[in-house]
């Protein structure tokens, strides 16, 4: 049973879902202080290639784990300043950034090219629990950050809807003009936020580096991962818990095309079924850029737009 | 004041976006300068990706760095070109900047390199990978026939399917429930010629072993290879093979406690554990005498297809747990092919239907190999892809 082929493509699915929910993660918190940053895919291969080097020269997965996060977190600020601080056009200084990110991360990776992570994140063991039928294998033999991300996303659910600074947040993206009645410093909000959701972006590339693909092969590394996250909050209409389900489910559909090889299932080309997350991600960016649409879909009122005060 | 912070925000973004464009395509601008050597050669490589991969691009250089050492030359990089119709600039700039030798090291550098072929009768020009009826009308090509080709283009290739052969036996002793599986990049000739001596090598140790393919249509995405490396784990296989051009299946087979069998280079340490061995090229030799008649006034326009004879396809070092049996059968077999006394499609062949392809005793003729589009008996999985 627990060596069905379609129980362990389940159980990867759930694994390849976590840079999925920390990276849609950090844009939903980006997002919903009614910043949008599109520059996810850079920031996740500069933090991916800072985890490598950081643990490649220490010997310490942790130890790259923190200075990927911390590398994504100041490619973040990078678009605060310009999205928020000199209120640029949103979309431009996103693309810019993921243009930007991954020329650096491929000079940061020159040292980089052609090794391997030796040490990597290795999926933990429940003993007894890891060994039972279906759910052993798809719940109890991942690793730590996987079972992090679980957490932090249903912790930040908590926290934007159950929480006082959570509704501060949600109002920022809403409805600025109000939180600035307040007393409150909209800008300030929105750097915190833009900062905070770089940093789980940037978890989100480490883990994809030291647990998913263990070797630096340039832009190749992310695939489209950050483009797909970006589709996922929208899927998910900005709340957190739906984001964990819709990671799972992209995590299926990524795996997909080779389990329906594996079983000699061949009726439905390959090559159709991996674009597949990319036709998804394709329809919901051009949800997400046209403001009419957005706003049905749920999104935050004030998404991408620069908050100025004297202009009420 | 407001226009003022627009202004300094577009400045930037763009400075950004510039500094962006900067860094991402390099090439190393080492000009090649005749050294001590009786040679006004100069020669230029041009790759597909960067010579660090540790894969194909990686093993190609150590074979430049071979010439050079051997010639005492420099020859130039231009790295990161992608292999499409714009190629053709950066072939048409090394021939005016007085190049006349230019290697081009992928498969879809061919019809751009004809083009400047063509324009440049002074300038030699090798095509690895690569087959000129493709360039020809009847193959897809711009050209009308063979005798339309540029006189000043040849191409440069090897007989991989040796090596995986060999490779195959490894594998197919290594296996403790006969399934092997293989991440393949495209259904190509090269590739299907790859999974089948693959197959033959392991059947000739195990004739009940099994290899079944995924088609990952990508020659270099580790996501992707990684994934399907994982479901072929997933559906059972203790061993994995490759066709491509990152260590992604090893590090997914180490992960899972399964065996690997790589590809292009010697990459023990991705995966200490799981490797078993790899096919591997040894380009040196074959720079080096190429460079040398170019030097000598001629330009060779054949279609070279080298082997383990000669040394251009060699197979990596063993894995810890390829037991001595194992070694000497494979060595002995490698001689074998050395010798010409043996060739991995060798009749009875049969295709996966059953369906007899080579009679007993019967060897397989070069074009045969370089069109083969079916599997053998006991692959899983699509030819078509």
């Amino acid at each position: 049973m627990n060596g069905n082929i379609w129980v362990l493509a389940s159980a990867d699915s759930v694994a390849i879902a976590t840079t999925l929910i920390l990276a849609a993660l950090g844009a939903l918190f980006t997002e919903r202080a009614g910043v949008l940053n599109l520059g996810i895919e850079g920031i996740l291969l500069t933090s991916a290639i800072s985890s490598f080097l950081a643990a490649d020269s220490s010997g310490s997965i942790w130890l790259g784990l923190i200075v990927g996060s911390l590398v994504g977190a100041l490619l973040a600020g990078i678009h605060a300043v310009l999205s928020v601080v000199l209120r640029a056009n949103q979309i431009v200084a996103g693309l810019a950034l993921v243009i930007f990110g991954t020329g650096l991360a491929n000079f940061l990776g020159k040292p980089a090219e052609g090794k391997t992570v030796t040490t990597i994140i290795k999926p933990l063991s429940f003993g007894p629990l890891s060994d039972i039928p279906l759910i052993g294998p798809i719940v109890f033999r991942q690793d730590p950050i996987t079972y992090a991300s679980i957490v932090i996303a249903i912790v930040s659910s908590l926290y934007l809807f159950r929480s006082r600074p959570g509704l501060e947040l949600r109002a920022t993206g809403d409805d600025p003009a109000t939180v600035d009645a307040q007393g409150l410093s909209v800008a300030s909000i929105r750097i915190r936020y833009t900062l905070f959701g770089g940093l789980l972006v940037g978890l989100g590339g480490s883990w994809l580096m030291l647990a998913q693909s263990a070797a630096w092969h340039q832009a190749a590394t992310t695939n489209g991962v950050g483009w797909i996250a970006l589709a996922l909050v929208v899927f998910a209409g900005w709340r957190p818990m739906r984001l964990i389900f819709g990671a799972i489910l992209f995590g299926f559909t990524l795996q997909l095309p080779f389990t329906l090889q594996a079983e000699q299932i061949t009726f439905i080309p390959s090559a159709l079924m991996q674009m597949l997350p990319y036709l998804a991600t394709l329809i919901a960016l051009i949800a997400l850029s046209r403001p009419s649409t957005r706003n049905k879909l749920g999104a935050p009122k004030s998404l991408g737009i620069p908050f100025v005060r004297d202009e009420r | 004041m407001k226009k003022m912070w627009k202004l300094a925000a577009l400045a930037t973004t763009a400075s950004l976006l510039v500094a962006a464009c900067g860094s991402s395509s390099s090439s190393s601008d080492t000009t090649a300068a005749p050294a001590a050597a009786a040679t006004d050669v100069k020669v230029a490589v041009v790759y597909l990706g960067v010579p660090d991969d540790k894969g194909w691009t990686y093993q190609h250089e150590q074979g430049i760095l071979d010439l050079e050492k051997n010639l005492g030359i420099t020859v130039k990089r231009v790295e990161n070109v992608a292999d499409n119709a714009d190629s053709e600039k950066t072939f048409e700039q090394l021939a005016s900047e007085g190049y006349n030798l230019i290697y081009a090291t992928s498969f879809g550098y061919g019809a751009p390199m004809a083009n400047v072929a063509a324009k440049h009768p002074d300038v030699c020009f090798q095509w690895a990978t690569g087959a000129k009826f493709l360039l020809t009308k009847d193959g897809g090509g711009a050209f009308t026939d063979f005798a339309a080709l540029p006189a000043n283009l040849g191409t440069y290739f090897g007989a991989a399917e040796e090596a995986r052969y060999l490779s195959g036996m490894a594998a197919g002793k290594a296996t403790k429930n006969n399934k092997l599986g293989y991440v393949a990049a495209f259904p190509i000739p090269e590739v299907l010629r790859g999974i089948n001596a693959f197959t033959l090598g392991a059947q000739s140790v195990n004739p009940k072993a099994t290899v079944q393919v995924a088609w990952t249509k990508t020659w270099f995405d580790p996501t992707i290879e990684k994934q399907a490396a994982e479901s072929l784990l997933d559906a059972g296989a203790d061993v994995l093979g490759q066709h491509q051009d990152t260590t992604a299946a090893g590090v997914a087979a180490e992960a899972k406690g399964a065996k690997w069998v790589g590809y292009n280079s010697d990459v023990k340490e991705a995966a200490p554990a799981a490797w078993l061995t790899a096919p591997t090229w040894n380009w040196g030799p074959y720079y080096t005498k190429t460079t040398k008649t170019v030097a000598d006034g001629t330009c060779p326009a054949d279609e070279y297809y080298g082997s383990m004879a000669d040394g251009l396809v060699t197979l990596a070092s063993f894995g810890d747990s390829v037991d001595a049996d194992t070694q000497t059968a494979i060595n002995a077999k490698a001689e074998e092919i050395k010798a010409g006394t043996f060739a991995p499609f060798t009749g009875p062949i049969t295709d996966q239907d059953g369906k007899e392809i080579l009679k007993a005793g019967e060897k397989a003729e070069i074009g045969q190999l370089l069109s083969m589009s079916f599997f053998v008996k006991g692959v899983i999985g699509s030819a078509k892809g």
